[in-house]
């Protein structure tokens, strides 16, 4: 399959923010995320300059920000001045352009955020300044208190204290399994090595129906690249890298000028604030591979080869990059460092529950009202995600399932609403928190057609270098596709079910032992569908053609 | 370097520090079946077929990597192995074409041996049959992608051993094909040397020496251990 | 394959001043294997896709075997072998799209234009492509034609703005 990214916003003269030289009595926040920038925020953008200049508002400022999050209803500008929130500000829209203007200018409309359920939910620590800076200017980052937890750790703290309030912190691995973060930095620290250590940011965000890491590295670049240095600092390491996929051009482009800038402003390179600690940060470009979201894949594809995985042990902690001990750690787990070391261990574990403390980022999609970029307390519902922060399902749709950690993950049914969505209770239920995607689907959905859509992502992702996950994801893909096909008979029904054990028991690394996940949960929790495919050639949800009862009983396939 | 002890198959045996649970159990006597470990290349774990059990784990481990720890207890043979093992087995035969009656190295095969080997009598699963080609512009050998169960013991002893790197994986799933240079007829290589050790490494009738006919091919195989030992002497 | 020492340094394969892009990248990494992955973006940037001439040169200007050079270009599938149509289209096929209609999008361009994903027309128009996603996810079934991504998109939508091209 040739596979395809996103375009290169064109090249285009850029309009400068418009920063007035005195007191700011309010200021327009664009939304410049690849969500709004599709629907032509950057003409809303110069638009609202254009008007702002020609009725003379000398105290106003447009500024070009990161995601707002709810996507569902951009292009978006917020007035955090006023709390209010404009939605749908389509470019060429006068009123709406106009209307935005007027708020500036002391005028009513938009809605208030603080009071929006979307927003009223949520806890952000990860997106804290998404939205609030500019992505491609550090002195915003500065401004709001940017790189001062990397000051702080490298003058006032000890590597070892770095580590133990990361440990206390309790945040684990953001990315999917759900390591836990200090014991990682601990191991990597505690790994002697001559010759140097690694960072490496994992932005290989392959899960489909997931924009988490591309939101946060388009929205606050520098926010991962001073968690990455403070990573740096605590294990020992001087030299990271950052691996994006290729299908994120803009999150490249963003993270290339804030390198540039942080290294120019002495954020990072030699001596960060005047000590001996020096950091540097170099980016890798993906170039479409599902599978190099695994450690050790993501490894091989930076030494340049295929991004095939190998076994672990040894882990990465002790031989990762050229041998070399390295630390790996997603974009969104790096982004919650500075908070971490900024407000200490102790605010950031009050919040979540149990095991799972802390904040997660979601990406929420499907047949739901607000789709769009939340952050929430690990340990609320999946009721309270779904329909208030989501707003429910479009036009009234009836809610069937939740999926979540994409082709690893599990579809969760209604009995589950009320479960806390923390790591223990999917995986309980036969999901993962995978990295944040979180897809609604309503009775329009087949169960089994969305298990046959998992199973053909692993079959095209799989490497191909373990025997378990290259012919096994085929042949379970097989299997479904003729249950999908009204072909299927019981035993054949069996068959998946063995092979679904057997591919998850043997195969090499995450992706293989996770696929069989989506199959599993969903004959956990909607059997019926499959039964109905099988015994009575039918989809319930009436999505899957059934070729002609007659072809499958002259193939001698189902019982008669 | 030191003397571990641990129970495999519930016999207690000692290792060195450092060495594998395959390693261990062979030089015990006791059989764990591979398919892409050879010894003298490196170990990529790929072929699952070795998979163990190690007591107060969930997870199964490849024995050709996993390193010996004191006091581990090691399952070699349970019926979930045996099950699996057997599945790994099916799922190859069912991947390319692998009809042993007019395959030159029947009777001389480790894929038909490991068949045998751990009871595959019968094919639940449903035969994928790609079209593959075959290669025979190499003066004496040929490839037939057919037979090939991508085990890479070619790619990796014409990368380590020879130091040629001819051979390498192109494509991605049960996409992936061997390929020679960019792609080219083995014949037209510039990068082969002739020395014909994929060919012997070669554990199915994929790689073989022109001029045999059915049943015929002989892999010598363990010349390769004497080679690599050799190598290490006048090193 | 190794290259000696002496070797003379490997010359583009073609008289094309566009080389000089890709050997400034070259020199800029340093020539290194494990620059690979960034020469042949640099490379497709460039060109538009990888050919064997491409793929030749950069296995001796980096000195790293040819198969194994093929066999990264094949692994990814961000990298093309053939030169891509005069305009693109791309389906997102993430899980979002996909339950929103995404395969009825592609059922009809296949019908439309009368390719698959991954190929050209004929006459060279236009390559239709899939995506695994784009993070387009609240835009659901989103499709990109010419680097513009258009959301919330039926199969008439679709078919009358490939009609427009």
């Amino acid at each position: 399959m040739t596979e395809a990214g996103t375009p290169t916003p064109a090249r285009r003269r850029r309009q400068d923010p418009l920063i007035p030289a005195g007191p700011v009595r309010a200021s327009a926040h664009v939304c410049m995320a690849a969500g709004c920038l599709s629907m032509q925020a950057d003409t809303v953008f110069d638009s609202l300059c254009e008007r702002v200049t020609a009725r003379g508002l000398t105290d106003v400022a447009v500024k070009r920000v990161g995601c707002l999050g709810l996507c569902a209803a951009g292009p978006l500008v917020a007035v955090p001045e006023t709390g209010r929130l404009f939605d749908r500000v389509a470019a060429g829209d006068d009123a709406a352009l106009d209307g935005v203007v007027d708020g500036l200018a002391g005028g009513e409309g938009g809605r208030p955020i603080a009071t929006d359920p979307f927003f009223s939910h949520q806890v952000k620590v990860v997106l804290e300044h998404c939205g609030q800076i500019d992505p491609e200017r550090v002195e915003d980052y500065v401004a709001v208190g940017g790189y001062e937890s990397l000051t702080k750790a490298v003058t006032t703290m000890t590597p070892a204290e770095v580590l133990g309030e990361v440990t206390r912190s309790g945040i684990r691995g953001r990315g999917g399994a759900g390591y836990p973060t200090g014991l990682k930095w601990t191991t990597v620290a505690k790994t002697d090595s001559p010759h140097g250590k690694y960072v490496v940011c994992n932005g290989d965000e392959g899960d489909p129906g997931a924009f988490m890491d591309r939101s946060v590295l388009e929205s606050s670049p520098q926010q991962v690249l001073e968690g990455m240095a403070i990573a740096g600092y605590a294990v020992g390491a001087n030299h990271g890298y950052v691996y994006v996929r290729a299908e994120y051009p803009l999150a490249v482009k963003r993270l290339t000028t804030a390198i540039r800038q942080a290294e120019h402003a002495g954020l990072l390179g030699p001596r960060i604030a005047d000590t001996s600690f020096g950091f540097d940060v170099e980016i890798r470009i993906g170039a479409g591979a599902f599978v190099c979201g695994e450690e050790t894949a993501l490894i091989a594809s930076i030494e340049g080869g295929r991004g095939t995985p190998r076994p672990r042990p040894p882990y990465p902690a002790a031989s990762g990059l050229w041998g070399k001990p390295t630390l790996i750690n997603n974009v969104e787990t790096l982004a919650s460092i500075p908070t971490i070391i900024g407000r200490g261990a102790e605010w950031y574990s009050a919040i979540g529950s149990g095991k799972s403390l802390g904040t997660k980022v979601f990406a929420l999609a499907g047949s739901v009202v607000n789709t769009g970029l939340i952050e929430v307390p690990l340990g609320l519902t999946l009721r309270e995600i779904v329909f208030e922060i989501g707003g429910g399902l479009p036009g009234g749709g009836k809610f069937k399932a939740v999926q979540t950690g994409g082709p690893s993950g599990g579809c969760m049914p209604e009995s589950l609403l009320d479960m806390a969505v923390d790591y223990e209770s999917l995986a309980q239920a036969g999901s993962i928190m995978g990295s944040g995607g979180m897809i609604v689907m309503d009775d329009g959905t087949c169960m089994v057609d969305v298990a046959k859509f998992f199973m053909d992502f692993c079959r095209e992702e799989s490497c191909g270098k373990c025997i378990p996950c290259r012919v096994g994801t085929t042949q379970m893909y097989g299997l479904l596709d003729r249950i999908t096909r009204g072909l299927a008979s019981r035993d054949e029904l069996a068959e998946l079910e063995s092979l679904a054990g057997m591919v998850r028991d043997t195969s090499l690394c995450g992706l293989g032992q996770g696929s069989p996940n989506p199959v599993v949960s969903t004959l956990r929790y909607f059997r019926d569908e499959y039964m109905a495919h099988i015994d009575d050639h039918l989809c319930p949800a009436g999505v899957c053609k059934m070729e002609p009862r007659e072809a499958a009983l002259a193939a001698g396939e189902v019982a008669p | 370097m030191s003397v571990l002890t641990l129970t495999i198959e519930g016999r207690d045996v000692a290792g060195q520090t450092g060495h594998t649970i395959l390693q261990v159990a062979r030089e015990n006597g006791i059989p764990i079946p591979t398919l892409c470990h050879l010894q003298g290349l490196s170990d990529v774990g790929a072929c699952r077929l070795c998979v163990v059990e190690v007591e107060g784990q969930r997870k199964l481990f490849p024995a050709c990597v996993t390193t010996i720890d004191e006091g581990m207890k090691v399952t070699v043979n349970s019926e979930r192995l045996a099950a699996h093992r057997r599945r790994i087995v099916e799922l190859l035969f069912t991947e390319r074409n692998h009809i042993c009656s007019v395959c030159i190295a029947d009777r001389n095969c480790e894929l038909q041996d490991l068949a045998v080997a751990v009871g595959l009598t019968h094919f639940e699963l449903p035969l994928l049959s790609p079209q593959a080609v075959v290669d025979a512009t190499h003066e004496r050998f040929g490839i037939d992608h057919n037979r090939c169960v991508l085990c890479t013991r070619c790619v990796r002893v014409c990368d380590e051993i020879e130091g040629a790197h001819t051979w390498d994986v192109m494509g991605r799933g049960t996409e992936a094909r061997l390929i020679t240079d960019l792609g080219i007829p083995w014949g037209d290589s510039n990068t082969c040397t002739s020395c014909g050790k994929c060919v012997q490494v070669c554990p199915t009738g994929a790689l073989f020496e022109k001029g045999r006919s059915v049943a015929e091919a002989r892999h010598r195989r363990p010349y390769l251990p004497y080679l690599v030992a050799h190598e290490g002497r006048t090193r | 394959m190794t290259v000696a020492a002496d070797a003379p340094p490997a010359s583009p394969p073609r008289d094309d001043k566009r080389w000089r892009q890709v050997d400034v990248r070259i020199r800029r990494l340093g020539a290194r294997p494990d620059a690979l992955i960034e020469v042949l973006h640099t490379v497709q940037e460039v060109f538009g896709y990888l050919d064997d001439d491409a793929l030749s040169y950069v296995s001796e200007a980096l000195s790293v075997p040819p198969s194994r050079v093929l066999g990264v270009a094949t692994f990814y599938s961000h990298f093309v072998r053939k030169p891509q149509g005069e305009h693109t289209c791309v389906v997102c096929m993430g899980t979002a799209c996909y339950i929103n209609g995404a395969g009825a999008i592609l059922n009809r361009i296949h019908d439309t234009l009368g390719i698959d994903a991954g190929a050209t027309t004929s006459d060279g128009r236009i390559s239709l492509l899939r995506a695994r996603c784009l993070g387009a996810c609240s835009m659901a079934p989103a499709v990109v034609i010419d680097d513009e991504v258009h959301g919330r998109l039926s199969p008439d939508a679709v078919q009358h703005m490939l009609e427009a091209l």
